[in-house]
């Protein structure tokens, strides 16, 4: 036995009687003093190996200790010395913050004069006092992940497991708890914080980074974009088309990944490229060399992103009038009694744009979207999508419009064609429209293979494109998109948005909502919708310039301006 | 930091930690109180006055072909009868219609020569046709029409100075525990049945696979508690709220209704502890098994509140049911449950039918509980 609180060798876990592989031949070792994240897309085998470490599942293969214990003989002792806060932090919402606290001092036998002192250091941490009569439903998102914790730490453990604590929480109560956890490790707690936001990653001290139930890195996150020196650029002073550029770039040989950062393209190039070569014939534009991040460090371990164009780049119109105000909302206000939801939001989506309507779960957006679908009747304010008028004509409205929900919406009993027909239908298609439709849709995404197929049993990136292709059948000139692809691996996030510049190409609006900030890079303008209130709207470079430095992350710029508009500070 | 003790062991700490949080769920969700107060009340009404098993108004059709003296008295017994509501014609041709359109139960037809043979000493032959699309009714229509016109020959009989061929055996009704035959004093002791089954499964897999659900299960699991602690914190509350329940149904019962109750209050609490046990664990292993609310409230329906309605006798006789079936009402509990409910409310504290029903519901939690310890792990999978 080792000193280590945590050694794994050989470890797999298969479900479904054996036919899914969960996680395979896994094996490391974890120590105290840094925070351990445990890294990768949804599905990758994250949440499954925190339970195996705390005793909720059983293993297949392999041997553990945690704790010097055997999680499977010995859970009970085990569960004495760990601390376990799943998805969701288990908190009880219809009861109190002290209530639960109450309960989960009473599981760990902490009585007497203790306790109240304990619950006094907790409150005091996590600066929950003033709210211990409230109940955890009607906390916010940062309140519940805070009490989640302090829920966790009712008797110092030795062992901290976190389960993906940061989803859906707004960036500034994200990096509250950070420092909390990061003040639990110098007291010498050992700490694992599992998370789909690869940028989390860099600030940890030591990275697993699972794919498809598979360690493909396990070191310091630097170790991880070391590779990448020298390999990092900004293609920048890109005029216009920008899109298209990108979705020739990524045909390249010598590119491995890239995205759209802003009003400029982020590339990554294979090992002894010349840079240079890139920006030739571009006018204007220069490759600017930058720090890799760890979402380019995934994406180039995996081997980077596909070599396919998407379909939509020879689309159907290219008859587009850019500057055509296509998206209008007008002092769009939502009250819920005397709460305001959305305050007076007001923004312009012109022909082609991509806009993004981000911020924290709860901050409004939902709100704002359900309004302009015409899912919801503003309280004050009007909105106009492509020339209707949602007050006057909602119906006309929502049929030049497709939408995408956050989750994957389709019927995954069906099979490809049968919801394919299904969502023809329920766009009001028939006879011959319909057929054409149909088949235009299998031809542009490639579904041909996969028609008999149940949905719900097709690859992700399939699922998505078939999503897609249900949502714009009709030809809608405006796309809504729920948070497409918070969550997903980045390889089928970048097929995705693929698909997503070339319908934007083609002269189709898109609106994203999202509280996931990489996501918001991919947009042409975002507004930040923080506590019901717009507090900016810009491109996200020009936002970047606003919370004061180019080169800090979206997020960054997102705290930076929540904060100035706290303090008092008008945002333009 | 204090002494813990040592994990794994039971702790009673953790049990009332567990049975406090319960409550104050339980208290502050109104839907648990729809199903424990609510619920119970609405049943106990339905069954109470709303439901009757009692036979009233049957549609009669009368067709006299010959009307004379004694047809004429006999139309005035079938008129009289608060069995039936009489139509009265002189041709069959005219009725057989309504009938055949449902509008009439039965037919009663008093062919012309029926009196003259009656009084000659033979059998006097009236036909009675009856809608049999409904058996039960059909069945009950029949006998009180036999009944009636025996009833009838019997006092022409004496009026005619016992020129009639009196009936062979002469029957003496004396009806025990329930004079008045009202089906409401059996309806509502079966309705506590149903409703102790509803808290004790249907409610009880629901808020167990809330947990599931909601991911608060795996937080507790995660926790030092073991199998005992979890399930003694979750029975718990549930059973004083089953009981609570039983309570109040048992007084709106003997208040409202004036249902008898004449057993004692303490085998009544014995029994109905016993069964809440057994619905309990039913209730458990469901949750267990299940872990999703939709699938939970669907299989207790299906295993636990349709089995008690159809199995039980509360409404169904088993008496009467194909040999097969009555075999499956042995491992339904309610079936005992009812049983001795009915005998403690209508007949008293009869040990020869409590005792065994006791036993019986006691082996069926011991099975439960048993099958329910072996599937409940502090484990996910």
């Amino acid at each position: 036995m080792t000193d280590a609180l945590i050694s794994v060798a050989g470890l797999g876990k298969r479900f479904d009687g054996g036919t899914v592989e969960a996680l395979s031949d896994l094996s490391f070792e974890i120590g105290t003093g840094a925070i351990t994240g445990l890294v990768g897309p949804d599905g990758a085998g994250k949440t499954t190996l925190l339970r195996l470490l705390a005793g909720l599942l059983d293993r297949d293969e392999g041997v553990m200790r945690v704790c010097g214990l055997d999680p499977r003989s010995d859970a009970a002792p085990l569960h004495a010395q760990l601390s376990y806060m799943p998805q969701k932090f288990g908190l009880y919402e219809d009861l109190t913050v002290l209530e639960n606290l109450d309960l989960y001092a009473d599981l760990r036998e902490l009585g007497g004069p203790e306790r109240a002192e304990r619950f006094e250091t907790l409150l005091a941490f996590t600066t929950l006092g003033p709210f211990t009569g409230r109940l955890a439903g009607a906390l916010s998102g940062g309140m519940k992940q805070k009490l989640g914790l302090a829920c966790a730490l009712i008797r110092k453990p030795r062992l901290l497991l976190l389960d993906e604590p940061s989803v859906g929480v707004d960036p500034i109560s994200r990096r509250e708890l950070w420092r909390m956890v990061q003040d639990l490790v110098d007291d010498g707690i050992g700490v694992i914080w599992s998370t789909a936001y690869l940028d989390e990653a860099e600030l940890c001290g030591r990275v697993l980074v699972l794919s498809e139930g598979r360690m493909i890195f396990d070191g310091p996150p630097g170790g991880m974009t070391a590779p990448l020196a020298g390999r990092a650029f900004r293609l920048t002073g890109v005029e216009t088309g920008r899109r298209r550029i990108l979705g020739d770039l990524l045909t390249r040989a010598d590119v491995v990944d890239g995205v759209i950062e802003g009003a400029d393209i982020r590339l990554i190039l294979r090992p002894g490229s010349e840079p240079g070569a890139l920006s030739e014939g571009l006018t204007g534009a220069r490759m600017v060399p930058v720090p890799p991040r760890f979402e380019d460090a995934f994406m180039d371990r995996l081997g980077g992103v596909g070599k396919e164009r998407s379909p939509f780049r020879n689309g159907a119109r290219a008859d587009g009038n850019p500057g055509k105000s296509v998206i209008r909302s007008d002092r769009l206000t939502r009250k819920f009694g005397d709460f305001v939801a959305a305050s007076e939001i007001s923004f312009n989506v012109t022909e082609g744009e991509i806009y993004g309507l981000i911020g924290p779960n709860g901050a409004g957006k939902s709100t704002t979207f359900k309004m302009l679908c015409g899912l919801l009747k503003p309280t004050s304010g009007s909105a106009t999508i492509a020339g209707f008028d949602l007050g006057q004509s909602p119906s006309k409205a929502r049929g030049r419009l497709g939408y995408m929900a956050q989750k994957f919406s389709l019927y995954g009993d069906l099979s490809v064609r049968q919801n394919l027909d299904f969502f023809a239908g329920v766009y009001g298609l028939s006879g011959a429209a319909r057929r054409t439709a149909i088949s235009q849709m299998i031809d542009t995404f490639e579904l041909g293979e996969l028609l008999g197929q149940d949905a719900g049993s097709v690859p992700p990136g399939h699922k998505q494109r078939l999503a897609l292709a249900c949502a714009v059948m009709h030809h809608p000139d405006v796309l809504f998109l729920d948070e497409p692809t918070s969550g997903v691996d980045p390889r089928t996030r970048r097929e995705f948005w693929t698909h997503i510049n070339a319908l934007s190409d083609s002269g189709t609006t898109i609106i994203v909502t999202t509280h996931f900030m990489e996501e918001a890079e991919y947009c042409d303008r975002v507004g930040l919708v923080y506590a019901g209130n717009m507090i900016a709207e810009g491109s996200p470079s020009a936002l970047k310039l606003r919370a004061g430095d180019p080169d800090i992350t979206l997020e960054e710029a997102f705290i930076h301006l929540v904060e100035t508009s706290q303090s008092g500070g008008v945002a333009p | 930091m204090s002494r813990q003790a040592a994990p794994g062991r039971f702790n009673a700490r953790r049990v009332r930690g567990l049975i406090r949080k319960e409550v104050r769920q339980v208290l502050r969700d109104p839907s648990n109180f729809v199903v424990a107060i609510i619920l119970p009340a609405l049943l106990l009404f339905l069954f109470g006055y709303g439901v009757t098993l009692d036979p009233r108004h049957y549609e009669l059709g009368l067709v006299i072909e010959q009307p004379t003296a004694e047809t004429g008295s006999l139309a005035a017994a079938f008129t009289n009868s608060p069995f039936f509501e009489v139509q009265i014609a002189q041709d069959r041709r005219q009725l057989e219609p309504a009938l055949v359109a449902g509008d009439l139960h039965a037919l009663v037809v008093v062919p012309a020569a029926a009196s003259a043979r009656a009084y000659g000493g033979q059998t006097a032959p009236i036909q009675v046709i009856v809608d049999g699309s409904d058996p039960n009714t059909a069945n009950l229509v029949l006998g009180y029409v036999e009944l009636l016109w025996a009833n009838w020959l019997e006092q022409q009989s004496i009026g005619h100075g016992g020129m009639i061929a009196p009936p062979p055996i002469s029957i003496e009704h004396r009806v025990w525990f329930n004079p008045e035959l009202a089906s409401r004093n059996y309806l509502v002791p079966g309705s506590i049945a149903i409703i102790l089954t509803l808290i004790g499964s249907l409610l009880t897999a629901l808020v167990i696979a809330r947990e599931w659900e909601r991911g608060t299960m795996e937080a507790l699991l995660a926790t030092p508690i073991n199998v005992a602690e979890l399930l003694i914190g979750k029975l718990a509350p549930y059973f004083l709220l089953g009981m609570a329940s039983m309570a109040l149904s048992t007084v709106l019962a003997v208040t409202v209704f004036g249902v008898p109750l004449r057993g004692s209050i303490w085998v009544l609490t014995l029994i109905s502890a016993v069964y809440m046990l057994a619905s309990l664990g039913q209730g458990l292993l469901i949750s267990t098994l299940t872990r999703n609310q939709l699938v939970a409230s669907q299989v207790s329906i299906l295993s636990a509140f349709l089995p008690a309605f159809y199995f039980s006798d509360f409404v169904f006789e088993i008496d009467s049911m194909p040999v097969a079936l009555q075999w499956v009402s042995y491992i339904v509990p309610a079936r005992y449950f009812v049983s001795s409910l009915q005998t403690v409310f209508l007949a008293g504290d009869i040990w020869p039918v409590i005792l065994p029903d006791t036993a019986a519901l006691g082996l069926v939690s011991a099975v439960i509980f048993t099958v329910t310890l072996m599937r409940t792990r502090t484990r996910l999978d």
